[in-house]
């Protein structure tokens, strides 16, 4: 997928102007969190289980090349086929292989975001095959040939007027003039399309949750059944997954399946999480006849051993984004790649460079809600700083941040000087907003003035006061 | 090759060459018996309150459930669920044993075909392998007898399910696999797919408000067979 996250700041002014987004934002915010909130609380052992989810990952992560050889040979053992892809390339390769193999016009398609992150559909499309999204959101986003803004809710920014819109736009066969009264319209207009298209396929690709190493199979969770009609009605089935979706045992998976419905929609548990072992077995009279692994690098292997290789304990649960006030404020498109909020900030850092995606890491107030809400502890908001270290030793942040910096240094070093520049300074602020309380914007800082009001300092700087107050007692 | 690069590089982040075989063995004896991590006391209860925990979550899900005291009356609940919800008199079966067991002569009027489910099936009929009470969780894995277009295609799915498969946590249930399946392709306990249904299809995606009915069944009904003495209600 291309990327505009070189361009975050800009996008973000975007979108802090978009009505139709902010009116979208605006309503499912609180719907997430109140609902993640219940779940949590309904299941005493949840904390608990936090910590047994960073567990199994860590155990994974560190004997990741048994257990993909594991996963690799059970899945080769069941009847099925792993494709080995170090880079993006190579993944779309190996999909239009199979495809084209299979004779295939049309392919359905389940949720992925893997998907999107190697560009699946324009490939797809570029050498004659039907791509067609059937997860409800990803319908929506790619008539509008948009991308996803969330990543369990591909269409958060979209408000009802949009669906609408849209239906009669695509599905020109219908009344013009038909009514959607309900939600629930819009939904039976999407079944009574989708379902269509789920018959003709010949391919079916889904993403995957998880993968187990123990038995070979590639688990997905969905609500829908989009995934499940994917992979079962037509003849072959694709799953694509990263190398750090692989997790050992059953047991393991179990555990970590506590964690993800609880956090990503609030649920017990999904309405659908399916296991896929291999092929159809003798004498079964549905199921695929080919089943097929595409497991991809494309920079994770780069993680381990770094930094950041507790990123690789994520299982896309979305609640750090869920749970961000920067997400909350722009959305998911203004981060400009695959993977918006928190674990996009770090995450796409890694995989597409910082010099394209260092801005993102800085879009962070550092609040620490999204490590104390993700459900295998990864340390989000170190992980942010280490990017915004790198950036700097890498001399790729802006030469203003650069010399605003070394003048503070120069400073902080002299607490004589530090204590009078700050003196003037504050004495300045409080004559110049005598009647105003606060600054709309004041020069060298229109960084911060642009988005925000700056309180006039009152009654001198902390070491005055505190100076004061000792004196006092 | 890609495989090597892949595992090369892995094993140059984590500062080693492959796992020596001791441990490699260690490894694969954690695979072996599989040791379960913290199960949540919610399910840790005497057996009839098991099998209302189970009830009580697949309602909260939008699932309903009919208790059928004995096997003979299952063809009559069958035909009353679908006069009560205005349905046809019109079923797709699993061909399981158990099902086609079942004295479907009581009820004429009931048509029963087994066989896969297919596009313009109104009402399915699956045979439940287990129910974990944890969610109000079912579970159902493919086979000759189970097929997994049954859970998909029709609008109305009915699941036979026999209190006695109630379970408390999804362990349980992988073990009941473990202890009763034997794939001959593999040599393993794993069918080619194992669904864990919870309630009936819906969707979220637009305006992130709930609406039943996405692509899957819009109903989800289970004529639990109470065959289990100790897991009866108090009288
Ligand atoms: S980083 Fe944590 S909270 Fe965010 S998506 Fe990944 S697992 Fe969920």
């Amino acid at each position: 997928m291309l990327t505009t996250s070189p361009a975050f700041k800009d996008n973000a002014a975007h979108a802090l102007k978009d009505a139709g987004l902010q009116k979208a934002l605006g309503k499912a915010k609180g719907a997430f969190l109140q609902r993640r909130a219940e779940a949590v609380s309904r299941l005493p052992e949840f904390e608990a289980l936090r910590d047994v989810g960073r567990d199994i990952k860590n155990h994974t992560l560190a004997n990741l090349d048994f257990y993909l050889e594991t996963f690799a040979a059970n899945v080769e053992r069941a009847g099925g086929h792993v494709h080995w892809c170090s880079t993006a390339e190579e993944a779309r390769a190996a999909v239009l292989e199979i495809c084209r193999k299979a004779g295939a016009k049309t392919v359905t398609k389940g949720k992925s975001m893997i998907s999107e992150e190697l560009g699946i559909n324009d490939h797809l499309e570029k050498h004659g095959i039907d791509p067609v999204e059937t997860d409800l959101g990803e319908y929506i986003i790619q008539l509008r040939r948009e991308t996803p803004s969330h990543i369990i809710a591909p269409a958060f920014h979209l408000n009802r007027e949009d669906w609408e819109a849209d239906f009669r736009r695509a599905h020109t066969d219908l009344d013009p003039d038909r009514v959607f009264h309900e939600r629930r319209d819009i939904l039976t207009e999407a079944r009574t399309r989708l379902r269509q298209k789920f018959l003709a396929a010949d391919v079916g690709i889904t993403g995957a949750n998880f993968l187990v190493a123990e038995t070979g199979s590639s688990v997905i969770v969905t609500n829908e059944g989009n995934g499940d009609l994917t992979q079962t009605l037509p003849r072959v089935h694709i799953a694509l997954a990263s190398i750090e979706k692989v997790v050992p045992t059953l047991e393991d998976c179990v555990s970590l399946l506590r964690l993800l419905a609880r956090s990503a929609t609030g649920q017990d548990f999904s309405v659908y999480t399916t296991f896929s072992t291999g092929a159809r077995r003798e004498a079964e009279i549905d199921g695929p006849g080919e089943y097929h692994v595409v497991l991809v690098d494309n920079g994770r292997s780069a993680m381990v051993g770094t930094e950041f290789q507790e990123m690789l304990r994520c299982i896309r649960c979305a609640a750090c984004m869920n749970h961000c006030p920067v997400y909350g404020a722009v959305g998911g498109h203004a981060y400009g790649w695959v993977y918006p909020g928190p674990m996009g900030s770090v995450l796409t850092p890694s995989l597409i460079g910082v010099e394209k995606a260092g801005h993102l890491p800085n879009a962070s107030t550092f609040c620490g809600k999204c490590e104390s809400v993700c459900p295998v502890k990864i340390p989000l908001p170190k992980m942010m700083r280490h990017w915004r270290e790198r950036e700097f030793e890498r001399h790729l942040s802006p030469q203003g941040v650069r010399s605003g910096l070394g003048l503070w240094a120069w400073f902080a070093q002299r607490p004589g000087a530090y204590r009078l520049a700050s003196r003037i300074g504050v004495g300045l602020m409080g004559l110049l907003g005598r009647h105003k309380g606060a600054f709309k914007s004041l020069p060298l800082a229109g960084g911060w003035t642009a988005g925000r009001d700056l309180p006039v300092p009152q009654g001198g700087t902390f070491m005055a006061q505190y100076a004061k107050r000792m004196r006092n007692r | 090759m890609s495989k090597d690069a892949i595992l090369t590089a892995i094993r140059r982040g984590l500062r080693r060459g492959p796992l020596p075989a001791d441990q490699q063995a260690m490894l694969g004896g954690r695979l072996a018996t599989h040791p379960r991590h913290l199960i949540p006391a919610r399910s840790r209860v005497a057996r009839p309150e098991q099998v209302a925990l189970f009830i009580r979550n697949v309602e909260k899900e939008f699932g309903t459930v009919r208790r059928v005291a004995d096997a003979a009356e299952m063809p009559a609940a069958i035909g009353e669920y679908l006069a009560a919800q205005n349905l046809p008199q019109r079923i797709a079966m699993a061909p399981h044993p158990e099902l086609q067991g079942l004295d479907w002569d009581s009820r004429p009027m009931l048509q029963v075909e087994a066989r896969r489910g297919d596009p313009q099936d109104s009402v399915s009929l699956q045979h439940g392998f287990a129910g974990i009470a944890e969610t109000g969780t079912l579970m159902l894995p493919s086979s000759p007898h189970r097929p997994t277009t049954l859970n998909l295609l029709p609008d109305t799915e009915m699941v036979f399910l026999r209190a006695s498969r109630i379970v408390g946590a999804y362990e349980e249930a992988w073990d009941l696999l473990r202890a009763e399946n034997q794939d001959a392709r593999t040599g393993g306990f794993m069918p080619r797919n194992v669904m864990f249904v919870t309630g009936p299809s819906r969707s979220a995606d637009i305006e992130q408000t709930l609406e039943l009915g996405a692509h899957g069944p819009r109903r989800l009904h289970i004529l639990l067979l109470d065959d289990d003495p100790a897991a009866l209600p108090a009288p």
